[in-house]
Formats: structure tokens, sequence, C-alpha cells
């Protein structure tokens, strides 16, 4: 396998792996309103300005908004994992799973601190046997 | 006269699973009982509008006709998740209102599978449920309750009350799916699905359908229905406004406020004149957040309303009393037609041993993910 074909693909559009630097989350801030969406956008839903959207790069750091401990899932996916919401630092919130933590309402604090990594798709790969990236939560000291 | 739209005859199908039936074949059994309850019959309607998810594309209500009547009508399909049943029922009164018809049909019908709703991510690459955190319907509502949990301190125990509360109103409606009490220990101890609702606080995945027949007030009295009538107040469709989370969370809770505020505006009335409601309890987590999103407490005191008993047969505002979409059955695209039938026979008195007292003014609730909320407010005519 060639080096190019080793390169894994992003789980999501708006996660960015430069070739020559670390992955990164992308989103949209609104320069008429502020409002922040993740990955890339033309048109603002908060306030409907046109093209008014700059690219931006999201912090990879962040508290914990709010979760869930999913125990019951789709057969194949890994129970049980906790499904945690995060307001990243500077704006954006994101969706992912909170992970290196015990799926057990006792240890998750809301508003805990959170940052941003990048791993493995979980060992999931497409039909054509490609490798994926994506992005995890884990507490942060 | 006024302008002023009644519902004159009601009914549903007793929720269940019926796995050797089609989606029309239930729809047309509810719209005949409908039609009886009114003494009037498919002759008689003008138009219908069909309420069903699924087969959003299969001219489901065309179908129904076929079973019961094909009188050229004009016939609208409509979908708009969990709202379904109550978008069409608002089509239906807003064809009144605008005087355009007398008497017309609302039909809500759906046949449901088993298992989770929601999740499954779609698009390309590779799977996404468990991988970008959860998306089922469970967990959705799972994260919207702990939401609740983070501003107010709300427990898993109180969010639980309110299976046990719903359980135990159904085993007082002979059409609920399921006439079984659950105790706290059970409701709190049952498989947990996402965290903190278990499979008790979980909806029912049934098969159902509901009708109504609503009418203006000219014909009504005309035909001399009003006696049993209930008029409908106030009838209302929102969408979700932008929320800074709602790209990764759906907000059930703005859209509601919104609908309750015109509701009540329009109806001239405030929560403390409404003597029943039936709301969107698809998770036990979710009516929690309803009782403020449609003010029946503060902000904050939703935990102490159900903890009180505030939301029971007997309490200030009984919730959900039918046994709600946790044990009466969630049939999506009917659930928004059996709450109103549910409202409109308390209205009427007809409620047997769950009857509300002297209930004179009743609200409907539902919620379509992505988002819709529908809101009805009915009172008693006669």
């Amino acid at each position: 396998m060639s080096e190019a074909e080793a390169r894994p693909l992003p789980a999501v559009d708006y996660l960015k792996i430069p070739a020559d630097g670390d992955p990164y989350l992308e989103g949209s801030k609104c320069s008429a309103c502020g409002a922040i969406f993740l990955g890339s956008r033309k048109i603002c839903s908060r306030c409907a300005a046109r093209d008014q959207m700059e690219t931006i790069r999201l912090a990879d750091t962040g508290t914990l908004y709010t979760y869930a401990i999913v125990h019951r899932s789709f057969p194949g996916v890994d129970v049980p994992f906790v499904s945690a919401v995060v307001d990243l630092d500077g704006g954006g919130t994101v969706k992912g799973n909170l992970m290196d933590i015990e799926p057990d309402p006792d240890r998750i604090t809301f508003g805990m601190p959170v940052k941003v990594v990048y791993r493995d798709a979980l060992g999931r790969k497409d039909k054509d046997g490609n490798s994926y990236l994506s992005y995890f939560f884990v507490p942060r000291e | 006269m006024s302008n002023d739209v009644y519902v004159v005859g009601v009914d549903m199908i007793k929720f269940g699973r019926f796995p050797d039936r089609s989606v029309p074949d239930l729809g047309a059994e509810a719209a005949l009982m409908a039609l009886d309850d009114a003494g009037l019959a498919i002759k008689d309607m003008q138009a219908l509008y069909c309420g069903n998810l699924y087969q959003a594309n299969a001219m489901v209500g065309q179908r129904i006709l076929q079973q019961i009547g094909q009188t050229g009508i004009p016939v609208v399909n409509c979908a708009n998740a969990c709202a379904t049943g109550a978008t069409a029922f608002r089509e239906a009164w807003m064809a009144i209102k605008a005087e355009v018809y007398d008497l017309v049909l609302a039909v809500g019908v759906e046949q449901m599978g088993k298992g989770l709703l929601g999740g499954g991510g779609g698009g390309s690459g590779i799977p996404k449920e468990g991988l970008l955190g959860g998306g089922t319907m469970p967990t959705v509502f799972a994260e919207a309750g702990m939401e609740h949990a983070r501003k107010y301190g709300t427990t898993f125990e109180q969010f639980a009350k309110v299976s046990v509360k719903n359980h135990h109103h159904s085993t007082l409606n002979p059409k609920a799916m399921y006439q079984i009490e659950t105790p706290l220990p059970e409701v709190m101890n049952a498989e947990m699905i996402s965290y903190p609702n278990t499979k008790l606080m979980c909806s029912v995945n049934v098969d159902g359908s509901a009708a109504a027949v609503l009418c203006s007030e000219r014909k009504a009295r005309e035909l001399g229905l009003m006696s049993r009538a209930v008029k409908v107040r106030a009838s209302v469709l929102t969408s979700d406004p932008w929320q800074e989370r709602d790209l990764v969370m759906p907000d059930v809770n703005t859209c509601t406020r919104l609908a309750a505020k015109e509701a009540y505006e329009r109806a001239g009335l405030g929560p403390s004149d409404i003597d029943l409601v039936e709301l969107h309890d698809c998770f036990a987590t979710a009516e929690i957040l309803h009782y403020e999103n449609l003010g029946l407490c503060g902000d904050g005191e939703a935990g102490r309303f159900i903890d009180e008993g505030h939301a029971a047969l007997g309490g200030r505002t009984p919730v959900n009393v039918s046994g709600g979409l946790l044990s009466k059955g969630h049939p999506l695209g009917a659930t928004g037609i059996a709450n109103i039938y549910e409202v409109t026979t308390h209205l009427r008195g007809e409620a047997g041993k769950r009857q509300v007292e002297g209930a004179r003014i009743g609200m409907t609730h539902v919620i379509g993910l992505g988002s819709a909320c529908g809101i009805h407010i009915l009172e008693r005519a006669g």
C-alpha cells in the first residue's frame, strides 16, 4: 500500500486533515451577527445574511454542556458510550463520544473541561477498505 | 355568526400491533369511527386531510377513501415527523376557518416497526452512530433531559416518576396499548437505554389511528351537533428558531414555548385556565421539560411539579391521563389526533374512570423532531 492510500479520510467533512499539520475542526462564523456553525455554509440561519460567512478554525478545548450514557444502540455499535455535547472555547458546539472516562453519571460533571482529540474511527472502514480519522473528547486536567 | 371551528366527531382505535393490516385499513377504521361519532357519513365530508409519516409518498388518504367511499373530494397527505397528526388536524381547521368548507375529515395513522428510532446517520463513508455520540431518539431526549438536570438539578428519580404516573393513568384507559402499573423501582431498574431514560421511560412503538370530523359553527348548529361539540380555541404550529446548539442538539423547548405563547394569546387564556393537558411524552425526560415550556409551572419547578403530584389525575393540571405516549403508545402520525380524541372525550364528560372532573378547557401538544411543534386548545361548547 502506498503512503497516499494509507492516509485516513476524515469521518465528517468539518474535520480537516492538513497534509502538513495537525487535524482540526472547521467552522463558519457569520460576520453580520457572530453566529458560529460547524462546517462551511453560505447563508446564516440565525440572521439570514448571505455571503457573510468566514471560515474559522474551531478550538480544541471546551466544556461539557450535556450528555447521555448510551446503553442500547444499533447492532454492531459498542456500548456503553458517553454521547457528549461540548461547547468549544471561543464558540461552536460539537457532539461526539466522551472517552477515557467511566460511563457513570457520578463520574461525569456538567461543565467539566474537555479536550478534542483525533483518533482512528473505532476501526470502522468503508466498503473500499479505507480507514477514517474521527474526533473524540477526553477529560482535560 | 363566527367562523369558529368545532370538533363534532372524534375517535381512535385501541393502539396495538397489527402487522397483518395495512395503513389505509387502519386509517379507514378510525375514519368510520369518527364519522359514526358525529352521526355523519363520508358523503358529508368536503375534504380529507391525512397524516402519515412512514408512507408519506403513498397516497394514504386516497387509499382510505378507496376503502370507505371515493367521493372525489380533495385529499391532502401530510408528513411532519411526530407533529404529523396535529398538522393534518390543523390543515383541516384552517380550511374551515378560511370558510372554504363546512365539514372536513382529518385522519392520522401509522404502522410502526419495533426498536430504536433515529440515529443511523446516513451519508457516505462509515456509520456515525456511536462514533460521533448518539443520534437515537432515546439519546437525543436523554441529552435534553440532562440539560434540565444541569440547570435545575432534576434527578433520575424525578424523570422516572413521569413514567410511573403515565403508566398508572393508562390502567384507566382501555384504548391504551398497555394497562400495567409500573412502580418507581421497576421503572428505575428497567433496562437502561440511554441514561437517564430506561426502557419504561421510552414511548411504545405501536400501530394506531385516530380521526376527527371538524365543522363550521353554522353547519354544526344547522345539523344540531352543538351539544357534544368541542370548540377549537387555538391552533398553532411552529418550527424551531435558531439556537446556538441546535445543529447538534435538536431543540424541543423553544418551538414549544413559542407555540404555547401564541396559543394562549389566541385563546385569550393562561395556563391556569387549562384543566388537562396531553403533551408529547415521547420520553419521560421530555415531559418534565414541557411542564415548564407550556407554563404549567415556573422555570426550574418541573421536578417539584411531578414530586407533588400536580400532573397526576386529581392534581392541579392532570397531564397525559390517557397514559401518554409512554403507555398508550406512539404511532407517530396518529398521535396528534389521538390526543385531540383524549381531550375532547374529557370535555364531553365521557372519559369514564379517568375523567378529569368538570373539565372545560384542555390542551394538546406534539413535537416533531427537526422540529415542529403543534398545540391545540379545545373548549367544551355545550
